[in-house]
């Protein structure tokens, strides 16, 4: 397989396949919340879309809360190299 | 005595150390045959205490068989081949050695019976594994290896030191459950904390794990660890400061992970984010949570091996590992991505995954204890795990955009202990029965309801659809080279500025002492042996007259003091 030939998922319109697909299952998913009898061992696991939100914010937050970290803890690569030779910018 | 010698984990040490004898095929041979006998012989062997070895006037019980330790060893065994398999093609007879003689260290570690033989085979696990990490023979793998020693033996010290107050204060020597209050017992937890990579305590693992070589990383992240998780369960189970020790590690490693370009080390903060669900289970210490540590400690080792084995090999064949130069390799290495889909499948817990079955055992265990808040990080640690390991980890290595990065696919063997990794994840999956009986307390747990299904799937690609979102929007943070600051910041860094300010300081008043000490020698120098020179005062001819004014002064001295006794 060793060519340069673009692969399936390298066409857009199937990516876009994919995530209609994926959008198209989440929507079922939220549907089923309206099914079935939720066995929850806390009230508020049982509110409609509970498990929904939790996954779509706690992803939201997740990854945009570690862009904001990434300004404060970034350095650059041989950020500790460069230190060990006597603190100067030689490397 | 000599049934002591009958022990699993020395077969796979002293097998080891035969391995530099033998060549070739013998050698692949050998290799493979050990951590199959030493399962055999641990499977062999009676429960309960034995392998007594009387040690100047101590008694150690070498090997103790029961349900918690026989299932961390079928674990072990089952690593240790798998990672055999993985590196059959190395012609490196070191990191064979040493990789073999490290699974055996951590057997002989988990079937202990006592915390004299638990401590020996500890500091052992840390002596040998770190030839996995100078094994890559580089100047930087040489100075975190010095790192990653020094922290493991640390970890040994408070140990022994813990024991030693122990065995000062109540005489015994015996590995069983203790709580707080008991002495040493706080020295012994530390240690068991440093290598379970607690916060704080935890930088060790990002630092050292990415840098051993692609075999090495493999076998370092089964054992420590889960050695760890192992020794909390028997010694500390039902410690509640464990629940949110537990709870934390879950949730910060994420937000590293996500931003890490080093896909190895992201693979490391995502192990510390798992085995804070293992602690937060040591932790609650009810039969369903101590079952569910075990459980997830079983199938988070074969899943994160698995993802290990297929960073490693993306490291072998393209020579780099950081997601900033990776993308599109699903067309020169299919199997190794399927391989690394199906790892983070369970990793992420979709049904009929491993980590489906094992996982979700802590989070009904915490929802027993009616802890809401405790549970609800860990629902958010699950969202998390998606991201770093569900996602972040075959998504920019396989997918993404294409680097034009071509290679072959990864050598045979390691694709075949892939592959049969692989098959284990989804067979423990599917039918988790077997894992089920292993287990430390008997089982009364099914996984597959409908509503734990619908709310994992719902949970789980929601998540992915905020991915999805956020990627096509271009608001996912961008894979870009760079090293982010952690703890290790502190003794990398901190320490060493502090270091060099210690160093200056000590310099500058050693520099001052000497030039004081200088100058008070030449006053001496100038005003009192100057005296005694040639020339000098004391050595000129001298009147007789003044040697007798000194004689009388002398006497009436002499005799004053007779006087004033």
């Amino acid at each position: 397989m060793n060519n340069h030939e673009p692969g399936w998922l390298d066409k857009p319109r199937n990516v876009t396949r994919i995530v209609y697909t994926l959008y198209a299952i989440c929507v079922l998913l939220l549907i089923a919340d309206l099914l079935y009898t939720k066995h929850v061992h806390f009230a508020f696991e049982g509110w409609f879309g509970f498990f929904p939100l939790v996954g779509f914010a706690a992803y939201l937050f997740i990854v945009m809360s570690a862009k904001l970290l990434r300004r404060l803890i970034a350095r650059p690569e041989d950020y500790y190299e460069r230190k060990q030779r006597g603190g100067s910018n030689d490397a | 005595m000599l049934e002591s010698l009958l022990n699993p984990a020395l077969v796979l040490i002293l097998g080891g150390l035969l391995v530099p004898l033998l060549r070739d095929l013998p050698r692949k041979l050998f290799m493979l045959a050990l951590p199959v006998a030493g399962l055999a012989l641990m499977v062999w062997l009676p429960t309960g205490d034995g392998g007594v070895v009387h040690m100047f006037g101590v008694t150690l019980e070498t090997l103790r068989i029961d349900k918690l330790s026989f299932i961390f060893g079928v674990i072990f065994h089952i690593a240790a081949l798998l990672a055999v398999i993985y590196a059959l093609h190395l012609k490196d007879t070191v990191q064979h050695v040493a990789a073999l003689v490290y699974a055996g260290a951590a057997i002989g570690a988990v079937l202990a019976g006592d915390l004299i033989t638990l401590m020996i085979y500890w500091e052992l696990t840390a002596l040998s594994s770190v030839f996995l990490i100078w094994a890559r023979r580089t100047e930087r793998a040489y100075h975190v290896g010095m790192r990653y020693l020094i922290i493991q033996v640390a970890s040994g010290v408070v140990l022994i030191a813990g024991i030693a107050v122990r065995y000062v204060m109540t005489g015994s020597v015996d590995f069983e459950r203790m709580s707080l209050d008991e002495p040493g017992a706080w020295l012994i937890l530390l240690a068991f904390g440093i290598k379970c990579a607690f916060p704080f305590l935890h930088n060790w693992l990002q630092d050292a794990y990415p840098e051993a070589t692609v075999t090495g990383t493999v076998v370092l992240s089964a054992f420590t660890t889960k050695l760890a998780i192992y020794a909390l369960a028997r010694g500390f189970a039902g410690t509640e400061m464990l629940i949110w020790i537990g709870a934390v590690m879950t949730a910060f490693p994420i937000f590293f992970a996500v931003i890490e370009n080093d896909l190895r080390r992201v693979l490391a903060y995502s192990l510390n984010n798992q085995l804070g669900f293992m602690v937060v289970g040591i932790g609650i210490g009810t039969e369903l949570a101590i079952n569910g540590a075990a459980a997830h400690a079983f199938a988070h080792i074969l899943y994160k091996s698995l993802l290990f084995m297929a960073m490693g090999a993306v490291l072998f064949r393209v020579g780099t590992i950081k997601a900033s130069e990776l993308g599109g390799l699903y067309k020169s290495m299919p199997w190794t991505a399927t391989f690394c889909i199906i790892g983070s499948l369970s990793i992420s817990a979709f049904p009929l995954m491993s980590g489906f079955v094992t996982k979700s055992m802590i989070l009904t265990a915490v929802a027993e204890e009616h802890l809401w808040v405790i549970w609800l990080v860990l629902l958010f640690a699950s969202a998390g795990v998606l991201d770093h390991s569900g996602i972040k980890i075959p998504f920019f290595s396989f997918f993404a955009h294409d680097s034009g990065k071509r290679c072959d696919e990864a050598p045979m063997n390691m694709l075949v202990a892939m592959g049969l990794t692989a098959a284990l994840c989804i067979g423990i999956g599917i039918y988790p029965q077997p894992l089920y009986s292993l287990l430390p307390y008997s089982v009364d747990y099914n996984a597959y309801t409908t509503t734990h299904v619908i709310t994992q799937l719902q949970l789980l690609l929601f998540a992915a659809l905020a991915f999805a979102v956020l990627y096509r929007r271009g608001w996912y943070p961008p894979e870009i080279p760079a090293l982010n600051l952690d703890t290790d910041w502190l003794y990398r860094y901190a320490g060493r500025r502090v270091m060099d300010g210690a160093v200056a300081v000590t310099q500058g008043t050693g520099d001052a002492a000497a030039r004081l000490g200088a100058y008070c020698w030449a006053q001496f120098d100038r005003h009192a042996l100057s005296g005694v020179r040639e020339q000098g005062w004391l050595a000129s001819v001298w009147r007789s007259s003044t040697l007798v004014w000194w004689a009388a002064a002398l006497i009436g001295l002499v005799t004053l003091i007779g006087l004033l006794q």
